[in-house]
């Protein structure tokens, strides 16, 4: 079995690096300590006491990063009590910060990182403010552990989902949300006056108006989820509005409006598979993130499905095989989701200082006839193992031995 | 009853097998020979011929091969470059029957007033202008299966369908295919039936369940059966579910289970025995793996995802090297989607699932993948003898691919069925929209 290798020193040669963030170098080294790249190139000096891997004629790349799904949020999705990702009855949940019921022992870990995917999105489910989305490396025994930023994003929805919470109507739920974001500016100007009850009655409890200061203050992306044109130039109304950092998800329709995206460097999460219509995306298709991209929108590409979320680089490929470069692919998965979830200062690229999540494959990453043969997880080299594995061992021969 | 002769409705009996009721109006379109050049041909019958031509006519395959002459009317196609493969064959689909936009209005696919509806015809809820048809026909499929949901115990009768643009069910029904029978075993009935307090909850429920409706279909056989023999007095009256479980009594429909659990499909094929029928395949089966020496032994396929797993208890224990496991133990391994998304890429699912075993040490040969999404879903449905592999006398269902189909970056590029252009990914007058898609302002783009 492949020891787990503490976070020490260790040297992946020989293959060809992609760092990402600059051109692949070809039998170039990556040198990894404490948790951290500490070089890459092709004339690194590698310490004697360096564990090396031959990574000749493999590919090495930043550990790939899914923006979305419910990751230790969910084990599975027809059993209620497995299920965290969502507060019930509230349709402005934004001081609901998913962290905490994230569980680093959640099978779905193992599995999706032995793919390749270091790093995903833990979201928020349900509501017109859903909450807040925590950013996740996966591995870790706890919270603290695998955490990367809290909050990463605050999420919202004005997709046909969200009618109700604006009472049977999608200006109704741009209302309400407008409404909320009104009374938490007052809310930030007049906590004071709160105290005292000396406030009007509140949209939402304090609570949650607090939870969106760092959001109107910018500090804080609002993952906007929308699909329809008409909703999409919705949330980037009220994004003016309230000068917030908006980032689109879903968008089926945003390739109408790549230019406008492009010009107000609203980036955008797409799931590149997705292409059934549906009245809340009439115009999906899977050129999409090829045309945002070309339209010079900083486009990350997604799996939601939490289970799915392993087939990341099947997104990815399909992408291309839809128009997207390769590059402009890869950096989809990696650099851009860094730098919509405010991280690329640690992830999403292979630089010195940067936090050691690297993959080695055996070639292309988004091929099926690639495997990941080596994943790092903060400069810690993970056993590609899951419960899966076990199974497979235990019923290879039949009858299984228990 | 009055005014149907007797011989009329014994006939119905004497081996027509509901063909002559709602029959198919399929009718092979017209289009010239055609000869593919120069490609990669996958037979799914044994080979991989590189630079190869495959020549096709009046809907048939002539020849596949290399030297091979068109006939003078032949459109000759460049595959420089392309792959050339059978249509891919889907066994488990909702198209039609749970169609996009995904309305309430459009979704006819569970009938879940009951446990068992075997009176049930799946192709009297299809709707040919699903907007995914067009979808799942530029992903390379030719021929599919629309079955009725999983949430009835017996969930009603199949459709075997030509994948082609059609106004009508009925143009499109395979010929002489036969129908199948959809149950559901494990969560899924009781959970329906469960919540409302109503009959079955348990898994044994369920199993009761199917007992039941099958001692009363040999009993309402037995009448028939008699009557047909001796013609004494009024025949006995019909009634359309116990008339579909005689059927498979009969052994004139095949049998298809959704099903998760290895133990759950063990129950099942005991089902079977008591009654005398063979189950063609367990759909979904994601822990076939454990039991593959019981399916290989019952000669009962095994219908499965690529890597699908977690979305419920008894989904859990899926693994990416089921196909694989599988395969290896001698079963008959077939693909399927269960869903409008995955059908579009059947071929990256064999993939995966073929590379899955390889990196297990379960070598799967590239022809034995291919036929997980075209031989042998052709077996399951019955039709072998007709589609699924590229030779000659098999019906002209062929996709042209713009490289290694088991690449993530390949695409069907021509789909043709039954020798017809159906879709051409660089020509917009072979890219058929249905009907619900007109109208879009700016339009989806020929790509969608």
């Amino acid at each position: 079995m492949i020891g787990i290798l503490l976070a020490q020193t260790i040297a992946i040669t020989g293959g060809t690096v992609y760092p990402v963030a600059g051109p692949p170098i070809e039998r170039a080294t990556v040198l990894i300590g404490a948790g951290k790249i500490v070089a890459v190139g092709q004339s690194v000096i590698i310490p004697p006491d360096a564990v090396r891997i031959d990574a000749s004629g493999k590919w090495v790349t930043p550990g790939l990063i899914d923006g979305a799904g419910q990751m230790g949020l969910t084990e599975i999705d027809a059993v209620t009590e497995t299920n965290d990702g969502a507060v019930k009855n509230d349709s402005v949940a934004a001081a609901f910060n998913v962290a905490e019921a994230i569980n680093p022992a959640s099978t779905l870990i193992p599995i999706t990182r032995m793919q390749g995917v270091t790093t995903a999105l833990a979201t928020p489910q349900s509501g017109l403010i859903l909450g807040q989305a925590v950013l996740i490396d996966l591995d870790g025994a706890t919270l603290e552990a695998m955490e990367i930023k809290s909050p990463a994003a605050m999420v919202a929805d004005l997709t046909e989902h969200s009618r109700e919470a604006g009472g049977g109507s999608r200006a109704g739920a741009a209302e309400r949300l407008r409404h909320v974001l009104d009374d938490a500016l007052e809310f930030g100007r007049r906590k004071v006056d709160w105290t005292r009850a000396q406030m009007h009655a509140l949209a939402a409890p304090a609570a949650d108006l607090e939870a969106l200061q760092p959001v109107l203050r910018g500090e804080v992306p609002l993952v906007v989820v929308a699909n329809r044109r008409s909703d999409i130039e919705t949330a980037l109304r009220i994004g003016v509005e309230y000068h917030l950092r908006v980032v689109l998800a879903g968008a089926a329709e945003a390739w109408q409006l790549a230019p406008k995206l492009a010009r107000a460097k609203v980036p955008v999460l797409v799931e590149p598979l997705e292409n059934i219509p549906s009245y809340d995306a009439l115009g999906v298709r899977r050129a999409n993130a090829a045309l945002l991209a070309a339209a010079g929108v900083n486009v990350a590409l997604l799996e939601p499905d939490t289970h799915n979320a392993r087939n990341l680089r099947q997104q990815a490929g399909n992408a291309v095989a839809f128009g997207l470069a390769w590059d402009q692919a890869l950096r989809a998965v990696t650099l851009s989701p860094a730098e919509i979830f405010g991280v690329a200062d640690r992830y999403g690229s292979l630089a010195p200082g940067k936090v050691a999540d690297v993959v080695v494959w055996s070639g292309d990453p988004f091929e099926f006839s690639t495997a990941a043969e080596h994943v790092f997880v903060r400069g810690k080299e993970v056993a590609l193992r899951s419960r899966q594995t076990e199974l497979l061992e235990r019923y290879r021969s039949l009858p299984p031995t228990y | 009853m009055k005014g149907i002769p007797f011989a009329g409705l014994a006939s119905l009996w004497l081996g027509l097998a509901g063909g002559a009721r709602y029959p198919s109006t399929y009718q092979r379109h017209p289009y010239p020979p055609v000869l593919i050049e120069n490609a990669t041909i996958m037979t799914a019958a044994g080979q991989e011929i590189p630079h190869a031509a495959i020549l096709f006519k009046d809907g048939r395959i002539v020849a596949v091969g290399t030297g091979l002459q068109a006939p003078p009317d032949a459109i000759r196609v460049d595959g420089t470059g392309k792959f050339v493969t059978p249509g891919i064959i889907d066994v488990h689909s909702h198209l039609g029957v749970m169609a996009a936009p995904g309305t309430e209005a459009e979704n006819d696919v569970n009938e879940m007033t009951s446990a068992v509806t075997a009176e049930l015809w799946a192709e009297h809820s299809f709707w040919p202008q699903d907007p995914q048809i067009p979808l799942a026909i530029a992903g390379g499929v030719t021929t599919i299966q629309v079955l009725p949901g999983s949430g009835n115990l017996i969930g009603g009768r199949t459709a075997v369908l030509k994948l082609i643009p059609a106004r009508t069910v009925q143009e499109m029904k395979f010929p002489d295919a036969r129908y199948g029978l959809k149950m559901a075993c494990g969560e899924n009935p009781k959970r329906t039936y469960g919540r409302r307090n109503q009959f079955p909850s348990t898994r044994m429920g369920n199993m009761a369940g199917y007992r039941t409706a099958f001692v009363q279909a040999q009993e309402y056989r037995r009448r028939w059966d008699k009557w047909n023999e001796d013609r004494r007095g009024d025949p006995p009256d019909r009634n359309l579910r116990l008339e579909t479980l005689a059927e498979v009594l009969r052994g004139e429909m095949y049998v298809h289970v959704h099903c998760y659990r290895a133990d759950d499909m063990a129950q099942m094929l005991d089902l079977a025995r008591e009654f005398g029928f063979t189950i063609r395949a367990f759909h979904h089966a994601v822990e076939g793996y454990k039991i593959a020496d019981l399916l290989t032994q019952a000669g009962t396929a095994a219908v499965v995802w690529a890597d699908w797993y977690g979305f419920k208890e008894e989904a859990m224990d899926g693994i990416p090297e089921n196909a694989a496991l599988l395969q290896h133990a001698g079963a008959r391994v077939t693909l399927h989607s269960d869903d409008p998304r995955g059908i579009q890429r059947l071929n990256q699912e064999a993939a995966k699932a073929m590379y899955a075993g390889d990196r297990a040490g379960l070598s799967v040969s590239r022809d034995q993948a291919l036929r997980w999404i075209t031989a042998n879903p052709a077996w399951v449905l019955g039709v072998d003898s007709i589609v699924g592999t590229l030779e000659p006398g098999k019906m002209a269902d062929v996709v042209v691919w713009s490289g290694d189909p088991f690449s993530v970056y390949s695409k069907a590029m021509q789909v043709y069925n039954d020798g017809w252009l159906v879709y051409d990914r660089t020509d917009r007058a072979h890219e058929p929209r249905s009907d619900f898609e007109l109208g879009q302002e700016p339009p989806p783009g020929d790509d969608r």
